[in-house]
């Protein structure tokens, strides 16, 4: 499974199409691969897993969201004012 | 880049922007037809010598100009539906690209490996050389390899723009707080003109858009160049 994820991430151009965001409005998008990113990092680091697979998440929403707001969302998190569940 | 005294659209770059242009012509020489049809029926009926009192009703015209009509909205109807849903179509991009707006200039972020980001502000008139456009130019471009599809995710950092270029038939509104996304597929290289599309302010008519097409060699050549100068 491991494998996996890395051969993806090697491959990897852009995010691919997520049918779960199928229309013109990727504002969704953007937010979730970033939560799915600090969740799989916080639930992966929690089991002292290696938390590897988690870097698909960040690849997607590293392509997809403005950095403008990941800086915004990164010092959020750090103040403790996430709007998001982690 | 639009001409002076054009009529037409400009010419296209992407397959979808020569899909509406080949609708645009189809709908628009239907209309010329019925145009020049009702204005020969005015003409002919307000110069006749001669007077009719006794028609009252005749079912055969009626029926033509109900069926005929019918006939001809459907022929407009198939081609519209086809260009709809071929601009619909789920694309696999090879590349993300961000237009952020400002007032009053755009950014571009390309994301998918580094983190390459710039501004991209009209170049003044008095900056320009010869053979450069007035109010259409600006100091750096969004290049963009031919041949591959793009996603252009289109977003705002303040008021509403909204990111425009006719030749690859793209709009796209920008607006704060949401994520529009757009694709296209640059079918030849060149150099693609456009401008900002929503009132924004006092310089609204000075962030335009310029979207240069080159190879995927010069492309990557281009992105390694721009990561060295940021």
């Amino acid at each position: 499974m491991a494998e996996d994820i890395q051969q993806k991430l090697e491959k990897y151009r852009t995010a691919p199409f997520d049918s779960r965001f199928p229309n013109q409005n990727q504002t969704k998008n953007c937010w979730q691969n970033y939560l799915d990113f600090y969740r799989c990092q916080k639930s992966l680091d929690a089991k002292g897993v290696d938390t590897a697979p988690c870097d698909w998440y960040k690849r997607v929403y590293k392509s997809l969201c403005p950095i403008s707001w990941i800086e915004n969302w990164d010092s959020q998190r750090e103040d403790g004012t996430f709007p998001g569940k982690i | 880049m639009a001409h002076p005294a054009q009529m037409g659209f400009q010419d296209a770059a992407t397959p979808v922007m020569e899909e509406l242009l080949h609708f645009h012509d189809h709908a628009l020489m239907i209309v010329y037809l019925i145009s020049t049809m009702v204005f020969y029926i005015i003409v002919a009926m307000v110069t006749t010598e001669l007077t009719n009192k006794y028609i009252l009703d005749s079912q055969e015209i009626e029926i033509m100009w109900t069926a005929l009509p019918a006939i001809i909205l459907v022929l407009i109807a198939m081609p519209s539906i086809r260009v709809l849903y071929l601009m619909d179509e789920i694309n696999d991009p090879h590349l993300t690209i961000k237009a952020m707006g400002h007032q009053w200039y755009w950014s571009y972020e390309y994301t998918d490996y580094e983190n390459l980001t710039f501004d991209s502000y009209m170049t003044p008139t008095q900056d320009l050389t010869p053979g450069q456009f007035r109010l259409l130019e600006t100091d750096h471009r969004m290049v963009v390899p031919t041949d591959a599809p793009i996603r252009v995710l289109v977003s705002a950092e303040d008021v509403l723009h909204s990111w425009a270029v006719p030749s690859l038939g793209v709009k796209m509104d920008a607006v704060p707080g949401r994520l529009n996304q757009t694709a296209f597929i640059a079918s030849r290289a060149g150099v693609f003109y456009g401008q900002c599309s929503e009132i924004c302010g006092a310089n609204h008519s000075f962030m335009p858009i310029v979207v240069e097409a080159v190879p995927l060699e010069h492309f990557e050549i281009w992105t390694a160049m721009m990561m060295e100068d940021v």
